[in-house]
């Protein structure tokens, strides 16, 4: 079982750092994992994406054609991304900044206000966990409970203070992913 | 130690520092720019010599230098860096000096780009610089075995007084893969006994690459040449997947053996036997293994992130009775497995076709 995750926005919405905790939380669990960040010139100002790959064996290529999950936090990744989800796959659209709709009716897709919900929390900055616990919601790679313990044990203490935020946020995305109906 | 999630570029420079080296020179240039900040950090913090030079040609002459007193010594560039450090390396290979070098390979040619690439093949198996020599080079497919290449290149570069080089592309070195870090180990005490270390009471060394008379420099590449005969017959490394009853085989290495292994399982599935050869010393060439391949593997393909420069030595390995076809992507792009499946699952229609007519 190999799981490609594509999570892409605005360089600052923290897409990299979204990629790497599922890629701990991957390790953590004994997973085989790779993340991969592009680093274009166009990191600058513009998207920022990385692809993040779980699986059970061995990992070939870093990257894919097409992803099992796509994350699209801001509307140049959803339009670059939301055609490439592989039938059967999962695309998390950040509604607050996204309102354009997928005509797609071979995926998951959960709508999630993950700038909303992160700001409800105290912080804009947290909008990338509003959009992983959907994730988890609809594609359990790993438990919530699981994903929270390894951002207990990676996160630099210093930043432990925002633990309890990022926990509810992750929680919230989660619930508003769990209530979104899969199409048949 | 346990295993960590570490990026390509850090987890070079970490093994550098664990496997004695005391002291780098470099310039910045991406998609390796993380290994020489690492260095930054760290070297100083440790008492050991961190310094950026004011251009790869200075910074390769620093590590002549160092090489020269006997210091364990490395840079790091990528490709345009790599080639402004041709007259260095050509001078160090020519003082017998041991070096280490790494290159995180991009597009060229030119500055090109800063997307991940194999288009140094050339330029460092080859000789690296003017005159007859080659360099060691290694090059590894995960992160881990960019940890464990990166210590060899040290211990082979003193044993033979030679230039090694780590060659990867950009994918690897900006990746994230869990792996395991060596032990630190114990800086040595003495310097080898060439070394420049100031006369004192013993006689005294001479490190140069100048030899004036036609004679002696015919006679030092003698030297030379025995000495990359031995390094050819002990320094051979590479890995195989599915080679045992494989009727069609692709070579690769780097991350486009990555992308060549994920290919190679999914065509097995479908039942094409095809089979993966991956040299990881680029120089010594795995010639003879692959040769052997040949005598019962009717195709073989090449598959590069470049316009295909180790094809040539795969030639030279595999004969002209066999057919040898080519997939790469120059200019910066990681080929897809799926383009992979494409041209193997051609090639081997083409295969069976044969067989039938004959």
């Amino acid at each position: 079982m190999e799981t490609s995750i594509i999570i892409a926005g605005f360089g600052g919405q923290g897409v990299l750092f979204a990629g790497q905790l599922l890629t701990y939380a991957g390790m953590d669990q004994g997973r085989h994992v790779t993340w991969i960040p592009s680093y274009g010139p166009e990191m600058r100002g513009g998207t920022a994406n990385c692809t993040v790959i779980i699986s059970d064996d061995e990992i070939g290529a870093p990257t894919v054609a097409r992803p099992d999950v796509a994350v699209a936090l801001n509307l140049p990744s959803f339009e670059k991304y939301e055609p490439l989800v592989k039938p059967g796959g999962v695309l998390i659209v950040n509604k607050s900044l996204i309102s354009e709709q997928s005509e797609r009716t071979d995926i998951a897709i959960v709508e999630v206000r993950a700038n909303r919900i992160a700001k409800e929390f105290g912080s804009v900055k947290m909008a990338n966990m509003a959009a992983l616990g959907a994730l988890l919601a609809k594609r359990p790679l790993f438990s919530l409970d699981d994903l929270l313990q390894t951002l207990h044990d990676h996160l630099p203490k210093r930043k432990h203070n925002l633990l309890e935020a990022n926990k509810l946020v992750l929680q919230h995305g989660y619930e508003v992913g769990m209530e979104t109906a899969v199409p048949a | 130690m346990a295993k960590e999630l570490l990026k390509g570029n850090v987890a070079i420079a970490e093994a550098a520092i664990r496997a004695g080296c005391e002291a780098y020179f470099g310039y910045p240039i991406t998609p390796q720019t993380e290994l020489l900040e690492h260095m930054s950090k760290r070297m100083p913090e440790l008492g050991r010599t961190f310094l950026q030079a004011e251009s790869e040609v200075a910074a390769v002459n620093m590590v002549y230098g160092a090489a020269s007193a006997g210091v364990r010594v490395m840079t790091s560039s990528s490709s345009p860096g790599i080639s402004l450090m041709q007259e260095g390396l050509s001078y160090i290979a020519g003082s017998e000096v041991p070096a280490v070098f790494v290159d995180v390979m991009r597009g060229g040619p030119g500055l090109g780009n800063i997307q991940p690439s194999q288009s140094d093949y050339n330029q460092v198996t080859k000789t690296a610089g003017h005159g007859d020599y080659h360099p060691i080079v290694l090059a590894p497919s995960t992160i881990q075995e960019a940890i464990d290449l990166m210590v060899l290149s040290f211990d082979l570069a003193d044993k033979y007084r030679t230039i090694v080089f780590m060659v990867l592309d950009g994918a690897i070195g900006q990746m994230m893969e869990p792996a395991e870090l060596p032990p630190m180990r114990e800086l040595p005490t003495e310097r080898p006994s060439w070394a420049l270390t100031g006369k004192g009471n013993r006689d005294k060394n001479i490190v140069t690459s100048i030899r004036l008379g036609a004679q002696p420099l015919a006679d030092f590449n003698d030297i030379l040449q025995e000495k990359l005969a031995v390094i050819e017959k002990n320094e051979l490394r590479y890995d195989e997947l599915y080679t045992d009853d494989a009727e069609l085989v692709i070579v690769a290495y780097g991350t486009a053996a990555r992308v060549a292994h994920t290919a190679v399982k999914r065509l097995r599935e479908e039942n094409i036997p095809v089979g993966l050869f991956r040299p990881i010393s680029l120089w010594p060439f795995p010639y003879q293994r692959l040769g052997e391949l040949a005598d019962r593997v009717p195709t073989f393909l090449s598959v590069e992130m470049n316009a295909g420069q180790m094809i040539h030595d795969v030639r030279e390995a595999v004969g002209r009775d066999v057919e040898l076809d080519f997939f790469g992507r120059p200019g910066g792009i990681i080929p897809l497995p799926e383009e992979v499946e494409d041209k193997v699952r051609a090639m081997w229609r083409q295969q069976e076709l044969a067989a039938q007519i004959n």
